[in-house]
């Protein structure tokens, strides 16, 4: 155990003596955690609706008002021409298009039913989906009080209505960041913490020192050890930074026990600087450590529920996800955080990172040979 | 001529020898193709909600039949209290809860109005909406259905046409995306990694000697990369067509000319890039912040611009990609010609000029 | 020099897939011996090496170093000599007495120890301006003297040097094997590979290793009767001509 005492010095000596340490400990974090909430905002608001309106009726001013009061929608434009509607579409400015056909007052009152063309813009399939939902509801919620405007009262009779009463739990008023800042914290200790651990034993490799360890009675587990600690340390300190960041910059307070996710981070390091020591194993050169880490990295992101629902995926790819630590972890911050999961909620997801966790750092280490 | 063409010629072979990168060249658009295009969607299926049927009537039971009906929904039903509610939330077994009162049939015969209550888990904001939704859809059409057979009174019908992706799949929205990335990857990456390699092992400075000259040397570097960049598009473009079903509505011809512009703006980036780094790991570093990180965020592709703070949509105005970004979705989605994005076109051109005006000066620079 | 061996190897042998780097070499070493081993690149000289360190596990043949079998027990070889790789293998950005401490620490030496052999060696090269600058400051020369001197700064047996002087001046390569005689007086045994055949004359014995086969074992004086050559750069060349093995 001497041993270790001196590889941990000789680590932290060096990760201080890092000057892209502190950029790597503090700013990356502060960067990421000021930058990516603001751009990563998938609050479907302002959407651009192009109002088409060959009616010019008191209906159709009503309704376009009550569309455009609602907050979801920003008004493109407001003409009577199709063709001009259909250019604002192809040209991005607009991505709802609501056509009110001539006679549309006349036509509600005499023939009791009046079509209305909706057309979307339907690229981004969940804006198109969302921003449609909302332009239904508005249009039925209009036509709901036309009724009441309109029928007398002995007519009431035939029509029920039912109310629809929606209540957001946890973040009630639907705030994007408030769902992605947990996220991006876990986003960041992997790369500073996870995959750092991966380039430092490559690039010992690759400047020959590693040579001159392994002719030293140091044991495998004490090399592996001194190599682990220090980053279980540093991923600590960067959930922390980043922890206070969340609050300080977005008032965001996790709701459950921070003990609980400190208990998760550190169960996750293990697995993840595991994940990290095996790359180190197969890679030769810091330029294929960082290679390898980049790709780790963009599917790590993309497919463990960072910006899109892990339950929208095909099985496979669901299958794929739930061998990723990250995708637990991000689970479980946004649970503890938002929602204020207990142990008890996430035992399940600690056991299988920390079964995860153990199969990368054994396979790790039957492949880290002191000798060829 | 000939010295120009046996540059060309090594400069290749650098690239074909080194296996490994070119593995990852191909790999990397192969990977967010099958990611973008079969993994990940935003699409809502079988999403777990909780039914709490207080009034176990006829009327409930219908509507709890169109939702177990609905792909959206996997429903189970319980009798639960709100705080058993809130534990299923916590425990994340459910992402909706469904609450009928009690005689909600009876309460909608005889008072012609009931309401239900819908519970969401919001923690996850953009989910809660859309499940909402469906839900509000759902009861409203079953309204609809229950209304006595005459007609209802001054009815005003939807009709919708979901323009380009009547599917609503994420693919089209993420190609163009991935298409903007790839070919900044290559060519930004690469090409500012190769003359920095060059730079660090001095061989640069032979290059130099050489009776070729400095400009030459530099269109050799890039043509290489150019050339793997136009293979790269059409692997995504062929992988597009024949497994995302994506077909290209606009002209291939006018595709290929614009992304040509995005590359050359590109190659011009990776030179200014090699002018000012002096290592390997530096340029790579380099690439990877100025120009990866901007285009993920600021090009529209993930995260849509206009709900930006309005600092980082000024930013996002010289982001490369960003206008590539449309003129992909003009031409390939929605098969407009050149008039439709000539405005984008002279934009991402000027900067084409712009940036290789800068490297070759730069360049220039570092030669004296 | 006395006759206790230190090293014993017996028709040792290293193969990779079809090629047989190490091929069935035997020879002995004695305590407080400067062995030289010398050889073409490509030779198979590293291996060789290698191999006795416990780092490449050989094929077939058998040795042992400091009393131990490197098959059965690598780890208590480690714990006995010294190794000192083509590389420079110091820690460029720790200071010079870090690099002593994490040394010194990793093969368990006390703090006092650590503190004495530090002061010692400091002392010794002449080090005292530049014991707290980081390593990556220094002249190469004086990078590898420090290097020599942080692997045997745990007295060990044997210190296995592989081309320790490559790229120094003369007289940089002559105060290195200044420092050499004084661990070989101190009983360590030297086992130093090398390209520079001036320094095999250095040696007290030399061995030549020609395609993976040991071709001669004698002291220089001894190989130039052999050879009747004048120099150790003649019966190199003499048996170097009939390698078949190109420099990889």
């Amino acid at each position: 155990m001497g041993a270790l005492k001196y590889l941990l010095q000789k680590e932290f000596r060096q990760i201080f003596r890092d000057k892209g340490f502190t950029g790597r400990l503090f700013i990356a974090p502060a960067i990421q955690l000021i930058l990516l909430p603001m751009a990563a905002n998938y609050t479907i608001k302002n959407i651009n609706i192009a109002i088409v309106d060959h009616d010019h009726s008191t209906v159709s001013q009503k309704l376009s008002n009550k569309i455009l009061s609602s907050g979801y929608f920003k008004l493109a434009d407001y003409t009577d021409f199709n063709s001009k509607a259909g250019k604002l579409i192809e040209s991005d400015k607009a991505d709802l298009v609501l056509e009110i056909p001539q006679g549309f007052e006349k036509n509600i009152i005499r023939e009791n039913n009046q079509k209305i063309a909706i057309q979307v813009n339907a690229i981004n399939g969940v804006k198109a989906s969302i921003g449609f939902g909302y332009l239904s509801g508005i249009i039925a919620d209009y036509n709901n009080g036309l009724r009441m405007e309109w029928i007398e009262p002995e007519r009431t009779s035939p029509s029920p209505t039912i109310d629809v009463i929606t209540s957001f739990w946890y973040n009630p008023k639907l705030t994007y960041y408030i769902f992605m800042v947990p996220a991006i914290l876990v986003s960041l200790v992997t790369g500073v913490a996870g995959l750092s651990a991966a380039f430092n034993i490559v690039k010992e490799k690759e400047i020959g020192t590693i040579e001159q360890i392994n002719v030293t009675p140091i044991k495998k587990y004490e090399f592996i050890l001194g190599k682990l600690i220090p980053f279980m340390v540093m991923g600590g300190v960067v959930f922390t930074v980043g922890l206070l960041i969340g609050w300080v910059l977005y008032g965001i307070v996790p709701l459950g026990n921070i003990a609980l996710l400190y208990l998760f981070l550190y169960v996750f390091l293990f697995a993840i600087l595991g994940f990290g020591l095996l790359i180190s194993t197969y890679a030769e050169t810091q330029q294929q450590a960082n290679s390898l880490m980049f790709l780790f990295m963009m599917v790590f992101n993309m497919m463990s529920g960072l910006y899109t629902p892990i339950d929208s995926m095909p099985g496979w790819a669901q299958f794929v996800t739930h061998l990723f630590p990250v995708s637990y972890f991000i689970d479980v911050m946004r649970m503890v955080v938002i929602k204020g999961s207990g142990l008890h909620d996430i035992s399940m997801h600690i056991l299988y990172v920390f079964l995860i966790g153990l199969v990368l750092n054994t396979w790790a280490i039957l492949n880290y040979r002191k000798t060829t | 001529m000939k010295q120009f063409f046996s540059f060309i010629k090594k400069e290749f072979a650098h690239v074909f020898r080194d296996r490994k990168t070119l593995v990852m060249l191909f790999g990397f658009p192969i990977v967010q193709i099958v990611l973008f295009g079969f993994a990940l969607t935003n699409e809502l299926k079988n999403a777990n909600i909780a039914v709490v049927d207080n009034a176990r009537d006829v009327a409930s039971q219908q509507i709890i039949d169109k939702m177990e009906g609905s792909k959206f929904f996997n429903v189970q039903k319980s009798l639960m209290t709100p705080s058993q509610i809130d534990a299923a939330f916590k425990e994340g077994k459910i992402k909706l809860a469904v609450v009928f009162p009690p005689n909600f049939n009876q309460d909608l015969l005889h008072l012609n109005k009931a309401s239900i209550q819908v519970i969401a888990d919001a923690s996850d904001p953009n989910t809660a909406a859309q499940l909402s939704n469906y839900i509000s859809t759902i009861v409203a059409d079953y309204q609809a259905q229950i209304a006595p057979t005459m007609k209802v009174p001054y009815t005003i019908i939807p009709e919708v046409r979901m323009l380009y992706n009547p599917d609503l799949k994420g693919a089209p929205n993420f190609v163009p995306g991935v298409m903007a990335m790839v070919l900044l990857l290559v060519c930004v990456m690469m090409t500012s990694v190769s003359i920095v390699r060059e730079k660090e092992m001095g061989t640069m400075e032979i290059l130099l000697v050489s009776p070729v000259k400095p400009l030459m040397v530099i269109i050799a570097k890039a043509i290489p990369y150019l050339v793997l960049s136009l293979v790269n598009l059409c692997v995504i473009l062929l992988l597009s067509v024949y497994a995302l079903d994506l077909p290209i509505k606009g002209s291939v011809v006018l595709l290929f000319a614009e992304s040509t512009l995005l590359i050359i703006t590109a190659l011009a980036l990776g030179l200014l890039i090699s002018t000012i780094t002096s290592s390997q790991q530096s340029a790579m570093f380099a690439s990877m912040l100025g120009m990866m990180l901007p285009t993920m965020l600021l090009s529209g592709y993930m995260f849509p611009i206009e709900n930006m703070p309005v600092v980082l949509q000024v930013i996002s105005n010289i982001v490369p990609a960003r206008w590539y970004y449309v003129i992909v979705k003009a031409v390939m989605l929605k098969g407009l010609g050149f008039a439709s994005v000539w405005k984008e076109t002279v934009i991402l051109a000027g900067m084409a000029v712009f940036f290789t005006a800068l490297s070759l000066r730069n360049f220039k620079i570092r030669l004296e | 020099m006395t006759n206790e061996t230190v090293i014993r190897t017996n028709k040792l042998t290293k193969r990779f897939g079809d090629f047989v780097a190490v091929d069935e070499i035997t020879f002995d070493v004695h305590k407080g011996e400067i062995f030289g081993f010398l050889g073409a690149n490509g030779a198979g000289k590293t291996t060789a090496m290698r191999m006795l360190c416990g780092l490449s596990i050989p094929t077939s043949g058998e040795a042992m170093v400091a009393g131990f079998d490197v098959f059965k027990e690598p780890e208590e070889i480690k714990k006995n000599i010294g190794y000192m790789s083509q590389k420079f293998s110091l820690y460029e950005d720790l200071t010079v007495k870090e690099n002593i401490e994490f040394y010194g620490g990793i093969y368990g030496l006390t703090k006092k120890q650590i503190k004495d052999e530090s002061a010692d060696l400091v002392d010794r090269l002449g080090l005292h301006d530049e014991a707290d600058k980081l390593v990556s400051s220094l002249p190469l020369g004086w990078k590898q003297k420090l290097s020599f001197s942080v692997a045997i700064v745990h007295r060990p047996k044997i210190v296995f040097l592989d081309e320790p002087t490559g790229g120094v001046d003369p007289s940089m390569r002559r105060q290195f094997w200044d420092l050499i005689y004084d661990a070989a007086d101190r009983g360590i045994t030297i086992f130093v590979t090398t390209h520079y055949l001036d320094e095999a004359e250095y040696c007290n014995r030399v061995s030549i290793m020609v395609d993976g086969k040991i071709e001669a074992l004698d002291s220089p004086a001894g190989l130039r009767k052999t050879f009747s050559a004048n120099s150790m750069d003649e019966v190199f060349y003499k048996l170097a001509r009939k390698a078949k093995r190109s420099a990889d």
